[in-house]
């Protein structure tokens, strides 16, 4: 059906996606998980409420969050260049994944840690746990299981992002799909990308769902 | 029982939240002596401030006026850590359990120990001893959410005990329990309180659970508190409308046969246990006519109340009123009881 030089393309693109959407989400959960945290702990219910903080963060990450992923690409190319050297290829994709990324992950782990009993984060607070013990012994394993399933849910939209960069040059299948199959109308080999990323979106999805499964301790 | 030195010490509490429409006032002007080693409840209808009340015998909330002396050390003076510390000796447990869902029973009772800083070996050994205490040591492992709302509480209670605690605040801890597991989450805190000395606060909406096991009560109506005293005392005359109403809940559906003339007769611990209504009526061979009897059993004494419409005969009424008070009886002529 396709020669080996296709397939080999098609390989490669295939690792390259996998590299971005993993190495993406790391990175955006380094920062994320740390925004998400002080959405919830800064909240004026939270446990150490600091309105102003949440407001103004708050602004920013629905700022970010309302730029069009190819649009806050392009706009952070200089950005991208000064990291990488280059805004080419699945390494430089990694910036603005990371920074389209962060902010989105943000809300899945504060909705996540939204979720956790109120009355258990009051019972540890009256057996005198820190705020900085509630969110390790209290919030972080509670919400487990919800934070889990918030990470399919994002390392699958951050595959979404990184084929879309194929716009831009930024390698992987998305790239492949818009070269061959939307440039040069190669319909097939844009059907085998898609395919490729529907299997790497339903596998990555299963694996969140057992995982989250089989850390919960509710039933 | 009391010993004599209180152990915490509310002296002009008060509490207002901010709320978008403006400020509500919660408690106002509390003053209470809790005493060591006393089991004494804090009672009143959900809404009059009790749960506030308990929130701020542990700083979970702040007053906004007054404040809380703990075993002698003013918790309004306290820094953040210290509060922290203080904290670890007031045990609290609650009407949902409030338990880590994702940790087993010994991980839970562990998890006071770990906020304190007792290293992994110490807290489990301490733990079993404690899941042993509460009747528990089988389940050791296993979560939460397999075990019924009572064994739920268990755990919470053996929780609380792990860093041996002078105080275990109960916020409503029976009230999401049916009346047996009720019973015996109460025994279980009665024993504790015997068996440790642990002075226990109880909060509650429930006349029957102060009743099982309080030795004084505090009755807050209206966010203030209305009336303080020994159980009993209140129970046999209580002296506000919001006792009585706590007392006497049926009270209400019982007015309209006060029309003639009725007797309250007060049982307060001391009587014999003769049929003493019947006995009477089989003396003076006339009719009288029951129209409210609530009698409990406190402590292995009866304690409570019957009221009896009298024959219309007068001197009857009084013989029987004097018959009834040679019997070591409180009487009294009531219009309206209630």
């Amino acid at each position: 059906m396709f020669d080996q030089a296709t397939l080999e393309m098609l390989g490669k693109g295939f690792l390259e996606s996998l590299y971005m959407t993993l190495v993406s989400s790391a990175l955006a959960y380094v920062i994320g998980l740390p925004l998400g945290i002080i959405l919830v702990v800064t909240d004026k219910d939270g446990i150490k409420p600091c309105v102003g903080l949440n407001r103004i963060l708050g602004v920013i990450i629905n700022l970010l969050r309302s730029v069009p992923f190819l649009i806050l690409a392009i706009t952070v190319i200089p950005v991208t260049r000064f990291i990488t050297g280059t805004s080419l290829g699945p390494t430089a994709t990694i910036v603005p994944l990371v920074i389209g990324a962060s902010p989105f992950i943000a809300r899945m782990v504060e909705s996540s840690l939204k979720d956790v009993d109120k009355g258990v984060i009051e019972a540890a607070q009256s057996m005198g746990a820190s705020p900085f013990e509630i969110i390790y012994k209290v919030l972080l394993p509670e919400a487990r299981p919800s934070l889990i399933l918030g990470a399919a849910i994002s390392v699958t939209t951050i595959l979404g992002y990184s084929a879309m960069t194929g716009f831009v040059g930024g390698g992987g299948l998305g790239d492949i799909a818009i070269r061959y199959g939307y440039y040069r109308y190669q319909t097939d080999i844009m059907l085998v990308t898609v395919a490729l990323l529907v299997i790497i979106v339903q596998v990555l999805q299963e694996i969140g769902m057992k995982l989250a499964k089989i850390g919960d301790k509710r039933k | 029982m009391s010993t004599g030195t209180s152990l915490i010490q509310i002296r002009g509490l008060g509490k207002v939240f901010k709320t978008d429409v403006g400020e509500v006032n919660v408690l106002e002007d509390i003053n209470l002596d809790i005493m060591k080693g006393e089991i004494f409840g804090i009672i009143g209808m959900s809404g009059a401030g009790k749960s506030t009340l308990v929130r701020c015998l542990n700083f979970l909330e702040r007053p906004t006026r007054g404040t809380v002396y703990f075993d002698n050390q003013d918790l309004s003076a306290l820094s953040q850590k210290e509060l922290y510390r203080i904290r670890q000796s007031i045990g609290m447990i609650f009407q949902q359990f409030n338990l880590l869902m994702q940790r087993n029973v010994l991980k839970n009772v562990c998890f006071p120990l770990e906020i304190a800083g007792v290293r992994k070996k110490e807290a489990e050994a301490r733990a079993y001893e404690l899941l042993e205490l509460v009747g528990l040591s089988d389940k050791a492992k296993a979560y939460p959410s397999q075990l019924s709302g009572g064994q739920k509480q268990r755990v919470a209670i053996a929780r609380a005990l792990a860093n041996n605690p002078k105080v275990i605040l109960c916020d409503e801890a029976t009230s999401a329990l049916d009346p047996a597991t009720t019973k015996g989450v109460l025994a279980l805190l009665k024993d504790i309180n015997k068996r440790l000395g642990i002075t226990i606060v109880i909060i509650t909406h429930e006349m029957s659970v102060v009743e099982e096991i309080c030795q004084r009560v505090a009755i807050i109506d209206n966010r203030r508190i209305a009336e303080v005293g020994y159980v009993q005392d209140i129970f046999t005359k209580p002296t506000t409308e919001a006792a009585r109403r706590l007392v006497f809940p049926e009270g209400g559906q019982v007015e309209h046969f006060t029309s003639s003339r009725c007797c309250r007769i007060v049982f307060d611990g001391s009587s014999s246990f003769e049929p003493v209504i019947a006995n009477m009526v089989l003396e003076f061979r006339q009719p009288v006519n029951i129209i409210f009897a609530d009698t409990r059993n406190i402590d292995g004494k009866a304690f409570g109340q019957i009221v009896i419409q009298l024959p219309e005969d007068k001197l009857a009424g009084e013989k029987m009123m004097a018959y009834l008070q040679n019997r070591g009886l409180t009487v009294e002529e009531v219009k309206d009881f209630v």
